[in-house]
This record gives structure tokens, sequence and C-alpha cells, in this order.
């Protein structure tokens, strides 16, 4: 609020109007160029904006909707919740904060798993719904991801997660801290398989997530430009008093360093991930 | 004040300060006022265990950091022999915030490797305020590595703030050093203790704290995020730390309930800092113990515990 609605008592602020002439939803603006896009255009393509190639953030059945050969997904532990076992309060119940965002997201909790197919191929792909609590990890996170992995197991098929999570939960408490332990343990078990996993990093992948599973992968995939990292570029501000070097933690600046093994391109992102994985599984190409 | 002593203490400070000044007076005057020490110093007494009895969470927070509270070489020292430390991730540095090396419990060959703050200015920097880069979880990851081709039980000891949230750290991979290690030691073939001797700050502790049996002193604590970043967060003010210790159960007492740990190492009147030799002997025992119960098992049949074990964390509604 400028310091001049500040100032205006509020019976004559008139709020909530918007401004926008046109229907909502129709026009969107791209938060990379800024250039206004035509809703049903970006769909088309992937919400990956044409002008720039900003890859916009996308929900979780979005994503898998997009990237699973079409009607093949079912869902895996959706009948999970989140408890509240420390009935944890700060300046909002933990519950009422859950109850929100199962609202706002239609989504039980950040994590949706699906077995389906690739290209005819039968995998297991993960993905996060960032709206949900910024997509952080708590328990229910971690036990989805866990019987992914576990159905991935028993029919000796690949495993592929789209991360995009701040990190753990905070209202969880140790329960979250832990999940990364148990996570990373599951996909031990499936190494010791020799079943592949793909750790897909969108953006943002920070934290206790990024810090498990999202770096675990046997090919750890990027999408341009994501934010990835451990601590926040603002924690790191603070902590080291310099300003960050330009595209830091960026996508493009992990490639360079050697933490990442590719960026792909949303729209590539079925074909490379295809005959990545057909090649680790002696398939023939899809 | 008495920098000593944290301040719910300071009532403490003041009776061991009179105390202190009666016995110089004492030493002078050849008078006999040893009766009035006594007395003082079961007051002193008295006063200490009734406040630490009904210790807060934010106070414990405050105990686990104490400025004279023992760090990893003085428990080397204490409970071990003929340490010889290993340094090196062999990639691209040695990090002094993590410590490594062989050891032998009671006579049996030991991996130990924990975290190390510093106690003067120049060694809190020199440790980097027990803060590990990535180059530090992979000595640990090195380390655990060794010592199950040698097959020698890993015993680790943590106790830092978090992993440092710097430029370089990002650059060579922070997290990846810190998931590898979660898998490594989910698998690692050798038991694994882990024991929290002071703050057991997220991440950073958990990398070396995936273990068959964790164990935290009494007045450690172990959380997801500190209790300053998660009020900055949710309560938009560091200030309410006391707050968020309280909500997030950062304590061993509560962690113990939620079933999160297994052991608490008792401490000494007063923490471990006020009598080394007890907390010493506390923690001695409690390893003891438990390296002995572990080692009965068959090692396929630990590492089978220890899945299960990681498998349970969690708590939902189906």
């Amino acid at each position: 609020m400028s310091w001049f609605e500040k100032l205006m008592p509020s019976r004559i602020r008139t709020e909530g109007v918007s401004k926008r002439a046109v229907p909502e939803g129709l026009w969107a603006k791209c938060p990379g160029c800024s250039a206004i896009l035509y809703r049903a255009e970006m769909e088309r393509n992937l919400d990956v904006c044409p002008k720039c190639n900003h890859h916009n953030r996308i929900g979780a059945r979005r994503r898998l909707e997009i990237f699973l050969d079409p009607d093949t997904g079912v869902e895996i532990a959706e009948n999970l919740g989140p408890s509240d076992p420390l009935k944890f309060k700060d300046t909002k119940k933990y519950k009422d904060r859950i109850i929100q965002a199962q609202k706002q997201t239609g989504e039980k909790d950040a994590l949706v798993v699906m077995k389906g197919e690739l290209k005819g191929m039968d995998l297991v792909a993960a993905a996060f719904e960032f709206s949900f609590m910024g997509g952080s990890m708590g328990s229910v996170v971690g036990e989805r991801f866990v019987q992914g992995a576990n159905v991935c197991l028993e029919h000796n098929i690949p495993y592929v997660c789209f991360a995009a999570s701040g990190g753990a939960r905070m209202q969880e408490s140790l329960f979250s801290l832990m999940q990364m332990a148990k996570t990373s343990a599951a996909l031990g078990k499936l190494a010791k398989r020799g079943i592949p996993y793909i750790s897909v990093l969108t953006d943002p992948t920070t934290g206790g997530v990024s810090a498990s599973f999202a770096m675990l992968g046997d090919a750890n995939v990027a999408e341009p430009h994501a934010l990835i990292g451990f601590a926040g570029p603002r924690v790191i501000e603070q902590t080291v008093r310099e300003t960050l070097p330009d595209g830091f933690q960026r996508s493009e600046f992990l490639l360079e360093h050697g933490t990442v093994d590719m960026i792909v391109d949303r729209r590539e992102m079925r074909e490379t991930l295809a005959n990545l994985l057909s090649i680790l599984t002696h398939k023939a190409r899809p | 004040m008495n920098l000593n002593f944290i301040e719910f203490e300071q009532p403490i400070a003041e009776l061991e300060a009179k105390i202190e000044e009666l016995r110089l007076v004492g030493d002078d005057n050849e008078i006999n006022i040893q009766d009035e020490i006594t007395r003082l110093e079961s007051k002193s007494r008295t006063l200490t265990e009734s406040i630490f009895s009904n210790l807060k969470p934010w106070q414990i927070a405050q105990i686990a950091r104490h400025p004279q509270r023992p760090y990893m070489f003085e428990y080397i020292e204490q409970l071990f022999d003929d340490f010889q430390e290993l340094h090196g991730d062999r990639a691209f540095a040695d990090d002094h915030a993590i410590v490594g090396g062989v050891a032998r419990f009671q006579g049996k060959s030991v991996m130990l490797i924990g975290h190390q703050k510093g106690r003067d200015t120049k060694e809190k920097i020199y440790r980097n305020f027990g803060m590990p880069r990535p180059e530090g979880y992979r000595k640990a990851l090195r380390l655990m590595q060794t010592a199950e081709r040698f097959k020698m039980p890993v015993l680790t000891f943590i106790d830092t703030p978090g992993a440092y949230p710097g430029i370089g750290a990002e650059e060579r991979g922070q997290s990846e050093a810190i998931a590898r290690n979660l898998l490594v030691m989910a698998g690692l073939r050798v038991p694994i203790i882990s024991t929290v001797v002071g703050e057991g700050g997220s991440g950073g502790a958990l990398a070396i704290g995936v273990a068959d049996r964790v164990m935290m002193l009494e007045y450690s604590t172990y959380s997801v995020i500190s209790p300053e970043g998660c009020a900055s967060i949710l309560w938009k003010s560091a200030e309410k730390a006391s707050l968020a210790a309280e909500a997030m159960g950062i304590t061993s007492s509560r962690l113990k309930e939620l079933e999160l740990i297994d052991t608490i190492v008792p401490e000494p009147l007063g923490g471990a800092h006020r009598d080394m030799q007890t907390m010493a002997r506390n923690l001695r025992n409690a390893l003891s113990e438990t390296l002995e119960a572990l080692q009965e098992l068959s090692i396929d049949k630990l590492l089978e515990d220890r899945y299960q074990r990681l498998m349970s964390y969690g708590d939902f509604t189906s």
C-alpha cells in the first residue's frame, strides 16, 4: 500500500476493485519479459513464454499431465493427509494453515505422486505443488515420496521427481527434518537395485528438499533459469555481506559448477527423459 | 555480570561470587567462616537445582550454545585413546568445522566424526563457528567409508548452528554434499551412533546424524531451523525466538516423547561445562552400552532395523 493510501481513512478507501477492463484470466503477463500474452497460447506452449523462453511455475497436476502419456496416471498414496503432531502455532495455527492451503490448491499436501507411462514406458513420477505452503516438505511429502519409490521397487520401473520447494516444513519441526533422511534412504534402495532415478529441479528448489532427494538423481536435470540452492540468496547475502554474483544459484550457474547434468527446456522434457531412461534401462528408443 | 553464566543463571553467579569472596577473606584472616561457606554452597546448589528443574526450551537452547560448553576435542580427550586426526576431503580442502579421525574406545577401534566450534574469536573464525562447508561433509563421507572398509563403528558428535550459507559453499554443492551423506549413511555397513552434544542445527547436523541410535545430551537441542530463523520467518521477528523454541519442541525430553531420538544422556547439575568429569562418565557409559547392544546384531539385521527406523519417521493421517 502506498503512503497516500495509508493516509486515507478506511471508509473512503475502495478495496478489491480491479482496474482490469478485460475479463480476468484471458491474458497473462510474463514474469520474465513482461510481455502480455494470450493465456491459451501460453498453455499450448506448456507455460513457457514464447517471447523470452521464461519457464513459468506450474502446479503438480499440470506438471504430471504434460509429462505423462495422456490418461495413464494413477495416483499413489493420495489418501495421506497432514497431521499436526506438535500442535504447532505461530501467529496462526498450523492446522488453519493446512486448511487454507488445501482450499487454495485443492491438494491435501505439497507432493503428488503417480504411476504412469512415458512414451509407453512404465514409471513413477512425483511433482511438487509449490503453492501448497511453498512446496514445503513435511511427513506427507516424505511418505508419498517413499511410497512412490516402493512402487518402483515392486515393478522395477524408473522414478522421476519434479522438485519445487522452499525446503523443510518448519511447522512439523524435526519430523520434517527426518524426511530428508527417510527419502534419501529410499533412493539408496533404488540405487542398489539399479533402478534409475532422475531428479528434475524446477524453480525454486532450495533447503531440505535440495539437500536430500532433489540432488541425488542418477541424472540431475534443471529447467532453464530455475533458482536452485541450499540456502536462500537472502540468507547468504546477510551472512557474507556482499552482493551475490550475477546468475548465482540459477540452473546455468549450477551446470557450470558441475551440480546438474543438463538444462532441459520444458517442451523437450518428455523426449529427453524418455531417451535417457531407455538408455539407462537398455531399451530401444521409444 | 559474570559472562560464564547466562542471564537466567545470574542469581547463581552472584551467590558463587559471594562464596569466592568469603574464601578470600577466610584465607586472609584465618577466621573460621567455613560454616558460612558451607551454608552458601548448599544454598547455591538448591538454587541451581530449582532453576534447572524448570528450564524453558529457549533457556536450554542457551545452555546448548554456552560459551564454555565442551566441544568435540574435549570429548575426544576424555573418552577416547590414541586419537589420530585425519584431514581433508581429497578433492578441495580440509574443513576445520568438522573434525574426524580414528581412535580407541575402551580398547576397540572406532571412527570419530564431529563438528568443532572455537573457544576464542580467532579459533571461532578458524572453525567457522562450527558451520561446515561441502568439503567438511565430504571429508566425513570419506571417513565413514574408511570405517566401513575396516569394520569400525562410527561415532558422530553433533554441534553446529547449521551448514554454512556462503557463496563458495553453494558453488561446490552444499546441497549435494549433505544429500549424499544421508544416502550413504542409511546403508553404511557398520554401526553408527550419533550424539547431539550441543546444537543440532538442521541439515547441517543431520548430514552426520543418520544413525542406528540417536542420543542427545540432556541440555542439547535438535531442530529443523534455529529458533531465531523460525521466528524471523513465521513471527517476522527474531526476537520471538523463545516462542519458536517452545513451538518447535527442540529439547531432548520433548524429542524423546515424540520418539525421534533414542537416549537422553544426563548432564551434571548446571550443565556439561560445570563438571566435565561427570559429563564424560555419563556419555562414556551411554556410548558403551549402546555400542555393545548394536554389536550383538548381524550387519544385515542392523541395516534392516536402521532402514525401518528411517521409514517410521513421520506423522500423518491416512
